[in-house]
């Protein structure tokens, strides 16, 4: 199989690798800043946006505690006009259904919109290895796609790729480009995926797409884009696929319009998205156009594992992707260092749930605790508890070394030791002010190579935060 | 395959123990859910008379670079139409939706337009379409597919133009659905429209026209009897 396999075991040298790429160091520098404006002006200006929140993640804890009976709600309202659901429990149960799917409509080529799932599957490879070809048609999708790449943010998946790479990528694959013409600007460069894909979408057999909600309501699924490539992918061919995990679902109309308020304006500040597009069953008998056929793939990929757990309130997630465009470390080292389908915060609680701790155990750890993705989750998922649940899991099972395991478990004994660890601290810190001369700050320091190879550590200056505070009174105001 | 794993599936998330109460009532909540509907908040924005949505809808359109004309008839439709391909140097050839709605706008007022009708195909320019309500929290058109408003006519042409009656403006989505509810359907589609196509996808600046429509103009009936 040449899916592509997770890397995140490979943390570590992934983050080294990301933080010595200039290319991606440039692309993160410029791209982060806008989307972090863009979303708070957006969410000042909807002053119901916190209330908002509150409903949206009561609606999804309410679904999720009914699951299995929305989920057949879903199922009875899609086959009641004209469509079909596949269940499947895992990703190459998943795999293969498509392809059934597929060769059933004689399928050559199949156009794409935007899917995570279809990542976690790893469909495309899976399509082209069985003689069908897949075609990315979002922008961003697409230039990954020529590039061999996986998407390294779950809505600007070419996040990583500046300008000159894309000029670069469509004058080596597109071969019919004439080299005399110019192609400089972001918006040629569009234009030029526009042509191309436009023969695509016409000549497609299969239309797969994505989904942000299930309604259980009425049986439709619903995609939002601002390129309209959803739309064209699964309007023009004889056969729509939907793939959506299980938790995509909703119970209503009004319950998915209450958190699509949220979703443009977490992901990129708009007030809504260009294209929000509800999908029930195939065409009717009188349309003039639409697919003849309409198939929703529901997968489970390890969710179910995740329900009644304390890692559930994961599955609340929309997508939107507001927790990595605000945290510290993915800023520092985009998506690909994370090694699997779903980068940042979300992916940091997503991927060792799904693929294993074993396999992901560095993306919890790789976190401050900022608490900055909880804070702009639109559904107020609590990441940073979860991603503690995971530390503690991966602790339980013995998966770190043997030192920071020791380390650890001093340091614990110490810090339930108040008097004990001031005595402990004042020493080397008196030293290390001492040391730290007038620049006040360590280039290299015994035991701190970690920090030190990237950056000065500040020295400390004076005495400890204890001693001041004990100073100025604070034990006497604290025992009021 | 897919009935064992749908069974697998099922009776792991019963056995996970996911909620309190017998199983009749987790049932009797979730038929209730559906049935009763419930709205969430809505945005106090379009808590506004017909007028205070109109304008809404065509400021909060125009912040998301799609252009509005304001008419006072359904007579001054034909004539809009072409004064907006004229302005912005389009083709008058156009495939409009076989829709009932729009013959009341007297098109051979515009002799020079020249109309077909059906589904989009590849090579139309521009297309004109009705639309099923207007919602002016957002500067949203909602279209809904049917042989009177095929679904390519929203996305395949460089220029898409629809018809906005005052009477089709609503506030939220939610009261759009209302609307919906009353005709006893749920279409194939259901298009919400909010400003004409656009990606970000390279170094994050946007630019209009990705796949769908480059244009997209609102030509708003003020009084439509």
């Amino acid at each position: 199989m040449s899916v592509h396999e997770p890397t995140s075991h490979n943390f570590p040298e992934n983050a080294r690798k990301a933080l010595g790429n200039k290319t991606l160091q440039r692309g993160l520098a410029s791209a982060k800043v806008g989307f972090r404006i863009r979303r708070s002006e957006a969410a000042a200006r909807l002053p119901e946006f916190e209330t908002l929140r509150d409903e949206s993640r009561d609606i999804k804890n309410h679904t999720l505690a009914h699951i299995d009976l929305y989920l057949e709600e879903f199922e009875k309202r899609v086959v009641e006009r004209g469509g079909h659901v596949h269940w499947a429990a895992d990703a190459a149960e998943a795999r293969e259904t498509v392809l059934t799917i597929c060769r059933a409509a004689g399928a050559k080529t199949v156009t794409k919109g935007k899917s995570m799932i279809s990542e976690e599957m790893g469909l495309n490879a899976f399509l082209e290895e069985n003689g069908i070809e897949p075609v990315e048609t979002d922008l961003g999708e697409y230039i990954i796609q020529l590039r061999g790449e996986t998407p390294s943010h779950i809505i600007a998946p070419a996040f990583h790729v500046l300008k000159e790479e894309v000029i670069e990528t469509f004058r080596e694959k597109h071969t019919h480009l004439n080299p005399d013409r110019v192609i400089e600007e972001a918006r040629e460069l569009q234009d030029e995926a526009r042509q191309v894909l436009r023969e695509r979408f016409l000549g497609a057999d299969v239309g797969i797409t994505g989904a942000n909600f299930l309604i259980a309501e009425t049986g439709s699924t619903v995609i939002v884009t601002n390129e309209g490539n959803g739309d064209l992918t699964q309007t023009l061919p004889r056969v729509h696929i939907v793939l959506a995990s299980l938790e995509k679902i909703v119970p209503t109309l009004e319950d998915a319009s209450t958190i699509l308020r949220l979703l443009a304006r977490s992901a990129t500040g708009q007030e809504y998205s260009s294209y929000t597009t509800f999908s029930t069953g195939p065409r009717r008998g009188e349309d003039l156009d639409g697919p003849h056929e309409f198939h929703v793939v529901l997968l489970d990929n390890g969710r179910t594992d995740l329900i009644g757990t304390e890692m559930q309130d994961v599955l609340r997630c929309i997508r939107c992707g507001a927790c990595m465009n605000h945290c510290p470390v993915y800023g520092a080292i985009g998506g690909h260092a994370y090694g699997w389908v779903y980068p940042g915060p979300i992916g940091a609680v997503l991927s060792p749930s799904l693929i294993g701790v074993e396999e992901a155990h560095h993306l919890p750890a790789a976190s401050t605790f900022c608490g900055r993705c909880e804070a702009v989750c639109p559904m107020r998922i609590p990441l940073p508890k979860l991603m503690r649940h995971l530390r503690e899991r991966e602790f339980e099972r013995g998966i770190p070394p043997a030192t920071v395991r020791w380390g650890l478990a001093a340091w614990a004994w110490l810090a339930r030791r108040p008097t004990i660890y001031h005595l402990a601290m004042r020493l080397p810190i008196r030293l290390m002010a001492l040391l730290g001369g007038r620049k006040g700050r360590f280039r290299s320091l015994p035991l701190a190579g970690g920090w030190t190879s990237q950056r000065d550590l500040p020295a400390p200056q004076g005495p400890t935060f204890q001693a001041m505070w004990n100073a100025r009174g604070g034990r006497r105001e604290a025992s009021k | 395959m897919s009935k064992a794993s749908r069974d697998a599936i099922l009776g792991k998330l019963r056995g996970s123990a996911i909620r309190d109460g017998d199983e009749a009532s987790a049932r009797a909540a979730v038929k209730a859910r559906i049935k009763t509907h419930a709205r969430g908040t809505i945005p106090a924005r379009s808590k506004l008379d017909r007028k205070g949505l109109m304008n809404l809808f065509a400021e909060q359109a125009t912040a998301v670079d799609a252009t509005v004309a304001r008419v006072a008839a359904a007579d001054d439709v034909p004539a809009a139409v072409a004064d907006y391909l004229r302005g912005e140097n389009l083709p008058t050839t156009l495939r409009m939706a076989p829709d009932p709605r729009l013959d009341d706008c007297s098109w051979d007022k515009a002799p020079m337009l020249d109309i077909a009708y059906g589904k989009a195909e590849p090579a139309d320019q521009v297309t004109v379409t009705g639309a099923f309500a207007g919602i002016a929290e957002t500067g949203t058109l909602m279209l809904i597919s049917g042989p009177e408003s095929p679904t390519t006519l929203n996305f395949l042409p460089d220029t898409h133009i629809v018809v906005l009656r005052a009477s089709e403006m609503v506030g939220a989505y939610e009261d759009a659905w209302d609307r919906l509810r009353v005709t006893g359907r749920m279409p194939r589609n259901v298009n919400f429209i909010t400003g004409p196509s656009r990606s970000g996808d390279i170094e994050q600046t946007l630019h209009l026209g990705a796949h769908g429509p480059r244009r997209l103009h609102v030509i708003l009936v003020e009084d439509d009897g």
